[in-house]
């Protein structure tokens, strides 16, 4: 058989392999052509505001803006001493532009975040700088306030003339870069990001062991149960499931309060006193125990219809061959359950990571979770760009545990009950 | 679930420790829910069982808190639940279209890069929900969009599109792709085979799809809290506001509201699946 000659045809002539490579690209662009109207939705406000959020998270360009020559006059000045009379003046023709553009309050805000107390001292410098005479602008702006004869303060406003940083990264994690330019804590009594990382992390992790624990038992009982009991039982699973989270938040604001059902259930049976009733909510009692009820369907579903596609005649096999009960579980069902347990420890995991508006609610000053600290940020500070770059990183931390499941696991479709 | 009359002891007690652990989990789950009925009903102000409410008198129950919620002076709850539904609404039909549209194109064995576009459809169930506010916010801030019901609804379009890509999808594995070609050979032109065989087919998936995306967009309060102005206010965000500042009864009489909604939406979905289910000829087993 030679190929050259022995080709076959289509009817139009066409070589059938042509003819049939066509046929694929035409069925390609046209469930490509399907997708795109959502794709393209997406890529445009999703995918991309989400880019947009690295880029804010870097970017410093606005402070750099705002005084160009003083940084222009800084690129000379070592930062050991007070600057020269040169930088001052350039500081002051700047600040003199901002102040007629009535732009100088963003100035202070940012200025602000760099180095507590700089606010002040802008605003005091605005007052008095009216009355400024020609020349010798150094004298007189350090005769405006002490804190402006601080070098610290010089140094702090140095650091942000890069027109991108990491140093909301940075701070982010308690750390800053310090006048020598070396990477270090910040002093122990303000290290408030780091706490609640750890804490995000522990109570994502002791919610998902917690909701593993009470989702195993009910999840085997709801798939072995007969079809007519175990219907109504899911119920129980699938009303809490489909019911506002905020009702669900407000009905254990109402059991976990002090003079709450759940307190008095504990008077009632004499573990506590009348005028000694523990203190169960604004803390991390309540965000557990409403944060486990709340997610516990997500881990009860996936284990649910992993379960029920578990034969029992392999149980029956396991224990005829001499296993007892347990060993047969052990060995033999819990093994097959596996790729449930991993997705629902996954959704709960990632679900409870981001968690915001039951900690708000429910955990007080002790009980929020980095999401708080973002919400926080945005509505309150409107430091936005410290916002994105702590949104980013709890984002990193979700796809890597997503990767690292992926890896273990194996993503097959997470059903939705 | 009756034990062979042959069980040892030991397992006996076992099986019963662990019926009453699933018994307490249960508990667990559903009573919280049970615990909003009987004080939205309060003739007090108070979110305790009043001395009277435990003796069943009937004075200390009342609808005042309904009545406050609908005819309240300066209510908020009227508007909140004008444009929950609204948003909701528009957010479920736009998820639903998109959807289903791209579910059709993702269940063609000759869609290229499947992984990578599966992953970027249900990107938004993933990442969590305060990383998208965030990310949401910037981008309608950007184009005007902030503080309007469009901008939300677009917001809630994100958020509820994957679970109706997740469903659709899921009902379409199964489906028999002979029916379509056998309409196609009888002369029929794909846009009528769609409506005519595909959509009866897959209508169980879609519409359960749809009450995910609208249970999502009117439960939805991360996005809203950052999006919404006065105008805006949805009742989650009335409900946030409500539970932050005065914790008033009128909050549990819009909760009570809010759970016979669930349940009706549970009924619905359960219907469904079981419906679907039955179409394309899967026995679960009893």
């Amino acid at each position: 058989m030679s190929s050259k000659s022995q080709k076959i045809l289509t009817t139009d002539g066409i070589p059938l392999e042509e003819s049939l490579k066509k046929a694929e690209r035409k069925n390609k662009i046209k469930a490509f052509l399907l997708v795109a109207p959502l794709l393209l939705f997406l890529i445009i406000t999703y995918v991309f505001p989400i880019g947009d959020m690295l880029f804010r998270s870097v970017d410093d360009r606005m402070v750099t803006n705002m005084l160009p020559k003083t940084f222009k006059a800084m690129e000379e000045w070592d930062g050991k001493e007070l600057p020269e009379e040169e930088v001052f003046a350039a500081f002051y023709l700047d600040y003199k532009k901002l102040v007629e553009e009535k732009t100088f309050g963003k100035l202070a805000t940012q200025l602000n975040f760099e180095k507590n107390g700089f606010k002040s001292i802008l605003k005091k410098l605005k007052r008095k700088m009216k009355k400024f005479e020609e020349g010798n602008y150094k004298e007189q702006i350090m005769g405006v306030h002490k804190r402006w004869a601080n070098v610290e303060y010089w140094r702090a406003l140095k650091r942000r003339t890069p027109s991108y940083s990491y140093s909301k990264y940075l701070k982010g994690v308690d750390m800053y870069e310090n006048e020598d330019g070396k990477i270090v804590q910040v002093p122990e009594d303000r290290r408030v990001h780091k706490i609640l990382w750890v804490r995000t992390i522990e109570v994502a992790f002791f919610v998902t062991v917690l909701c593993f624990l009470m989702a195993y038992p009910i999840a085997h009982l709801l798939a072995t149960l007969p079809m007519k009991y175990s219907n109504l039982l899911m119920i129980c699973v699938l009303l809490p499931f489909w019911t506002s989270l905020l009702v669900r938040t407000a009905s254990w604001m109402i059991l976990l309060q002090q003079q709450g059902i759940v307190n008095d259930f504990f008077v009632w049976v004499g573990l506590v006193t009348d005028d000694n009733r523990p203190e169960m909510m604004y803390n991390k009692t309540g965000t557990y125990v409403a944060m486990t009820q709340i997610l516990l369907p997500f881990m009860v579903l996936p284990l649910y219809s992993v379960m029920k596609t578990i034969s029992p005649s392999l149980m029956r096999a396991g224990k005829s061959l001499g296993g007892t009960p347990f060993v047969a579980f052990w060995k033999v069902y819990f093994p097959l359950t596996i790729p449930g347990i991993g997705a629902g420890c996954l959704l709960v995991f990632i679900l409870a990571i981001g968690y915001y508006i039951t900690p708000a609610l429910v955990g007080g000053a002790s009980g929020t979770l980095i999401s708080n600290q973002i919400a926080y940020h945005m509505k309150s500070t409107l430091d936005w760009s410290f916002a994105s770059a702590m949104g980013l990183m709890l984002l990193t931390g979700v796809l890597a545990i997503y990767w690292i499941y992926n890896k273990l696991v194996g993503v097959d479709n997470i059903k939705l009950g | 679930m009756a034990l062979p009359k042959y069980t040892e002891p030991h397992y006996r007690i076992w099986h019963y420790f662990y019926l009453t652990i699933c018994a307490f989990v249960f508990f667990f789950l559903i009573a919280p829910l049970f615990v909003i009925f009987p004080l939205s009903f309060n003739a007090e102000e108070f979110l305790v069982f009043s001395d009277g409410m435990k003796r069943l008198d009937p004075d200390a129950f009342s609808l005042r808190w309904y009545q406050d919620m609908v005819y309240g002076t300066k209510n908020p709850w009227g508007l909140a639940a004008k444009n929950s539904f609204i948003i909701a609404i528009f957010a479920t039909l736009g998820s639903v279209l998109l959807g289903t549209v791209a579910a059709l194109g993702l269940s063609s064995r000759h869609m290229p890069y499947k992984g990578i576009i599966m992953a970027t459809l249900i990107s938004p169930m993933i990442v969590p929900l305060i990383i998208s506010g965030v990310a949401i916010f910037f981008f309608m801030a950007k184009v005007g969009l902030a503080a309007t019901h469009t901008g939300i609804i677009l917001a809630h379009i994100i958020l509820g599109t994957p679970f109706v890509v997740i469903t659709v999808t899921a009902t379409l594995s199964g489906f028999d792709h002979s029916v379509t070609r056998a309409a196609s050979s009888l002369g029929s032109d794909p846009v009528n085979t769609f409506m005519k065989i595909t959509l009866p087919l897959i209508l169980p998936g879609v519409i359960s799809g749809g009450l995910f995306a609208f249970v999502t967009s009117f439960d939805e309060v991360v996005v809203v809290l950052f999006l919404a102005g006065l105008d805006n206010t949805t009742i989650p965000v009335q409900m946030w506001t409500g539970l932050r500042e005065q914790l008033s009864p009128t909050i549990l009489a819009v909760a009570t509201c809010l759970i016979v909604l669930s349940t009706l939406i549970l009924v619905t979905a359960e219907l469904l699946r079981r419906r679907s289910e039955r179409i394309r000829g899967i026995n679960r087993q009893t």
